[in-house]
């Protein structure tokens, strides 16, 4: 979809959508002082994030981590931050939608947008701001040859219906909390269950790994300590897979592959919504932050501007000159008075220290 | 300054030359060995600057930290000598150090 196609388009809303002056695509450090920039300036928020809860990539990929470079705390953890953060725009009263990703953004009738989520979520937004960092977080998907073949129909990265693997011969792959959980829960229905990990250690929960070696040891699942290294099938139907073991290799027959490599970061639906990219990243304005679609913004480590640098304060400066210019569009008529938190009583009043 | 050589998996090779602190990801990194893609930027968070260390070379690199192991898991085609290059800071010690670099990181 083009820009033109996007502002000519014109969809229709359906009266379940929630409404509302913005939303905010993305709960990293950059998405939540959104709200706040946003709701010093009165414009109300719904925050959206494929995660099951706030942080980004700072509660993701680095809770326990220092970072050094938030200007006035000289260390503070991904996990801290977000926190301090999520206390910091609690008098914001944002709603946040997790565990959901945004796919469709359009252009409705009256010059609103409409988004629509995975989880059937629907959206209307005066204002849209994109914090989506870099990108959505997606399972990894193992470099096994053909693997792609086989998604969707016997490789699979999460279970929408336990009920869909019953009777099934399966194989996780894996050592974390994903692998466990679903070892857990599919094997009452499983015909035959094959964990595979390289190690004989694993990341997960004590309590899980403890019920996994009982089933191991009731002879209910088998455990194989090795890694996957050739998928067997055709047409999408995986029939064995082959094992690389300490002892040489195995071969389980089976017609069904969990695998869970963690995550990755993907621009996922993003490139979809008809807005200038530069190499993979949001082209935006510096006076506004603005995408090349009026009333959609985009700030963080998602956006691109020539001096761009991928820092978390970037990103809160961003989120300010932002809000400044989302205004605009949220209360076209009302003059904006510049003022600091330090002496305005009316912004003191909505941070509910007066 | 440190000599480190990578291997690539259809055999060339590179040496460079890093500063001792430095990790080997970043050695790599700062002399665009392709290969390493060092995703989350040298947290210990993803599994993408994964390499092999040679054989001679194990005893100097040391073994895997605990949180390093739990990361390789998300790694492909792991092996004895497997290590996060993220994970291995650059020393006199390692002067001469030799690592592949796997077909593939995911």
């Amino acid at each position: 979809m083009d820009v033109t196609s996007l502002t000519a388009a014109g969809t229709s809303v359906t009266s379940g959508a929630i409404e509302t002056d913005a939303v905010i695509i993305g709960a990293g450090p950059c998405g939540l002082f959104a709200v706040f920039e946003l709701g010093l300036l009165d414009i109300k928020a719904h925050v959206i994030d494929i995660l099951d809860r706030p942080g980004g990539q700072c509660a993701e990929l680095y809770p326990e981590k220092p970072i050094y470079d938030v200007p006035a705390i000289p260390v503070v953890t991904g996990q801290e931050l977000t926190d301090r953060l999520m206390e910091q725009i609690k008098p914001f009263g944002a709603e946040f939608h997790f565990s959901e990703r945004v796919e469709t953004l359009t252009r409705t009738q009256d010059g609103r947008f409409h988004l629509t989520t995975d989880a059937g979520t629907e959206f209307v937004a005066k204002v849209v701001v994109v914090a989506a960092g870099g990108g959505s977080f997606t399972p990894k998907r193992p470099p096994l040859n053909g693997i792609e073949n086989y998604e969707g129909k016997s490789v699979f990265y999460s279970v929408r219906r336990i009920e869909q693997m019953r009777g099934r011969d399966i194989v996780i792959v894996g050592g974390g909390d994903s692998a466990l959980d679903w070892t857990l829960n599919l094997q009452p229905v499983a015909r035959s269950l094959t964990l595979v990990h390289r190690r004989d250690e694993f990341r997960a929960a004590p309590h899980s790994v403890e019920k996994m070696r009982k089933l191991v040891a009731d002879g209910d699942i088998r455990l194989l300590i090795g890694q996957v290294t050739t998928l067997e099938g055709a047409d999408g139907q995986l029939t064995a897979v082959e094992v690389k073991t300490a002892d040489g290799t195995e071969r389980i027959i089976c017609d069904a592959m969990l695998p869970f490599f963690g995550l990755t970061m993907k621009l996922g639906p993003v490139a979809e919504w008809g807005l200038n990219l530069h190499e993979n990243l949001i082209h935006v304005d510096t006076e506004r932050f603005e995408t090349s679609e009026k009333g959609i913004f985009a700030i963080g480590d998602i956006n691109w501007y020539p001096g761009k640098l991928k820092l978390i304060l970037s990103g809160f400066h961003e989120a300010a000159l932002m809000a400044q210019a989302a205004h605009k569009i949220v209360y076209p008529d009302k003059k904006l008075l510049f003022q600091y938190t330090t002496s305005s009583s009316s912004l003191q009043k909505k941070l509910g220290v007066k | 300054m440190t000599k480190i050589t990578f291997i690539q998996p259809d055999g060339t090779s590179q040496t460079v030359e890093a500063e001792n602190g430095l990790t080997v990801m970043e050695a790599a990194k700062l002399n665009d060995i392709p290969g390493i893609e060092a995703e989350c930027g040298g947290a210990c968070a993803c599994a993408t600057c994964h390499v092999y260390v040679d054989e001679a070379w194990r005893d100097k690199t040391g073994k895997p930290s605990e949180m390093e192991e739990d990361m390789l898991d998300f790694a492909f085609d792991v092996r004895e000598g497997s290590r996060l290059s993220c994970q291995i800071k650059i020393t006199d010690a390692l002067d001469g150090l030799v690592v592949r670099v796997p077909a593939k990181q995911f």
